[in-house]
């Protein structure tokens, strides 16, 4: 792999950067690995780079049938915030936000991470309560978390519309300033390329379609449409598929899969400068470096795979944007698209041991699991080197919905996040 | 936006209705002599399948009726509804 440095992109520049080569190789599968990771999402390379750098373990495969980063890595709105309630959570997010602030330095890419502010808008009573206790709640925990006045929140954003006459009026909003968003193609680019070059293997089109195990019932390796690839231990980092893979090992999991959408304005100039979220009329809004508006908007209230939802779920987010950003309401939209998201009961993830012996599992991340790339992997990294759950993840269980220990992030919110 | 058949209105578009989620789980009949994990399997634990799912619907901007469909969750399309308390001619993929 080469460096990319000053000098090196000088070189490369009067070289007409035909010099580059491939980022990561293109292997066939060996016949056996220490630890196959299925699904080649940003969390799945996220781990198998921390399996390799933090744990020495670089006899690694991550399995992926599509292409890297073509799940909801590449499909999500690229919000990065550690503002959560409680303090399993809290310790969780910040993790990430954390590995977040020095990734580009760790993984000699860009990842255009941009800590402009994520300002969640209060519209009503109960809004302004729940957000200074989040506010409180937050800074007990280190996490920085402030309360701005409507002004304030129009001085931090000047497009936002805060007269009285608004529906939902903005009564205020809560400001983490070290939030905000990165470039999520290159998440899932830069985990690739710095861990194919500690010896992981990225195999693409390359689908999992039965797990294996032995007369004990361990997994001991994955069937695939590229031949039977044997795993010392099993990650399944597969999102929205989670149930369908869990399922080829008899494994039944307190999960459902939902189309998520997210949609895209024509590009304009700089115009927006950090990210809005508003969960009481459910608008979530920033702008790209290329001068996209980028819109978040909800899921469909049924349960699908056809990553694709329906038309008036958009146009209900764009209703609220307009409401909300009254300079939007001329702007045509580019394009839009769905993602398919797996929603646990509580909202919270699930990361840890399975039923089944050597086969692990990092799912659940519903609607929120872009924020939490590089903390989710290192600490299933972690789990998956040692056997054992890291601190961090200890209390995101799949046992926790038998003892009742949930971690009940969906009540927190009160709303879908 | 869905089309869906309901079986007292007929055909409605799916903002009328409200979606209840997976259909036949039935409340356990004795729920002193359940197990954590089973109490969990029967609050949680869903059969989300990539294929034909059995879920509950109800007409909430109508005739405020529940009933039962099934439908293919890739493709979204419906391949019955039948009225609560009677069984679907077809089969889902949910694994019991």
């Amino acid at each position: 792999m080469r460096r990319f440095s000053l000098s090196s992109l000088l070189s490369e520049s009067l070289k007409g950067h035909r010099g580059w080569g491939r980022q990561w190789r293109d292997p066939q599968p060996k016949p056996a690995y220490d630890v196959v990771i299925v699904g080649g999402g940003g969390h799945g390379l996220a781990t198998a780079y921390y399996l390799a750098t933090v744990h020495g373990i670089t006899n690694v495969a991550v399995v992926e049938k599509g292409w890297i980063g073509g799940g909801n890595t590449g499909r999500n709105t690229t919000i990065i915030r550690s503002n959560y309630l409680y303090d399993e959570s809290a310790a969780l997010y910040e993790h990430a936000l954390k590995l977040w602030e020095g990734l580009s330095q760790e993984l000699n890419y860009n990842v255009m991470f941009s800590q402009r502010g994520v300002l969640m808008l209060a519209h009503t009573l109960h809004d302004v309560q729940s957000f200074k206790r989040h506010i409180y709640a937050n800074r007990l925990n280190g996490i920085d978390n402030e309360w701005l006045t409507k002004e304030q929140c129009k001085d931090f954003c000047p497009p936002l519309e805060i007269a009285g006459s608004l529906r939902y009026p903005v009564l205020g909003g809560a400001l983490q300033r070290r939030a905000g968003t990165a470039r999520h193609d290159a998440v899932a680019w830069g985990y690739a390329r710095g861990a194919n070059a500690r010896g992981v293997d990225i195999i693409q089109n390359c689908a999992v379609t039965g797990i294996r195990r032995d007369a004990a019932g361990a997994a001991i390796g994955v069937e695939t449409t590229r031949g039977f690839i044997k795993a010392g231990r099993i990650g399944v980092v597969a999102a929205g598929h989670t149930s369908t893979v869990m399922a080829m090992a008899d494994l039944r999991m307190p999960l459902e899969s939902y189309p998520l959408q997210a949609l895209v304005s024509e590009p304009v100039k700089p115009v927006f400068p950090c990210v809005v979220m508003s969960n009481a009329v459910h608008a979530y809004i920033s702008q790209s470096d290329k001068g996209e508006l980028v819109i978040g908007a909800g899921t469909d209230q049924y349960t699908s795979y056809s990553q694709q939802g329906g038309l008036h779920i958009t146009t209900h987010t764009l209703d609220a944007i307009c409401e909300l950003f009254p300079q939007f309401t001329r702007m045509r939209m580019l394009r839009s698209w769905g993602g398919i998201v797996d929603v646990t009961p509580d909202r919270s993830p699930i990361i840890g041991k399975t039923p089944v012996n050597n086969l692990f599992v990092n799912c659940g991340w519903g609607t929120g699991g872009f924020k939490a790339t590089p903390g989710s992997g290192h600490v299933f990294a972690h789990t998956l080197a040692t056997g054992e759950p890291h601190p961090i993840n200890a209390p995101f269980t799949l046992d926790r919905f038998r003892t009742g220990r949930l971690i009940d992030e969906a009540a927190a919110a009160a709303v879908a996040h | 936006m869905l089309l869906i058949a309901c079986p007292h209105c007929g055909n409605r578009p799916e903002t009328e209705f409200r979606c209840g989620g997976q259909a036949h789980i039935a409340r356990p009949a004795d729920p002193a002599a359940l197990s954590d994990a089973q109490w969990a399997e029967h609050l949680f634990v869903r059969a989300n399948p990539r294929g034909v799912h059995a879920e509950r619907w109800c007409h909430a901007h109508g005739c405020g009726r529940w009933f039962n469909a099934l439908r293919d969750t890739v493709s979204d399309r419906f391949l019955e509804t039948y009225p609560t308390g009677a069984q679907p001619t077809q089969t889902s993929d949910a694994r019991a």
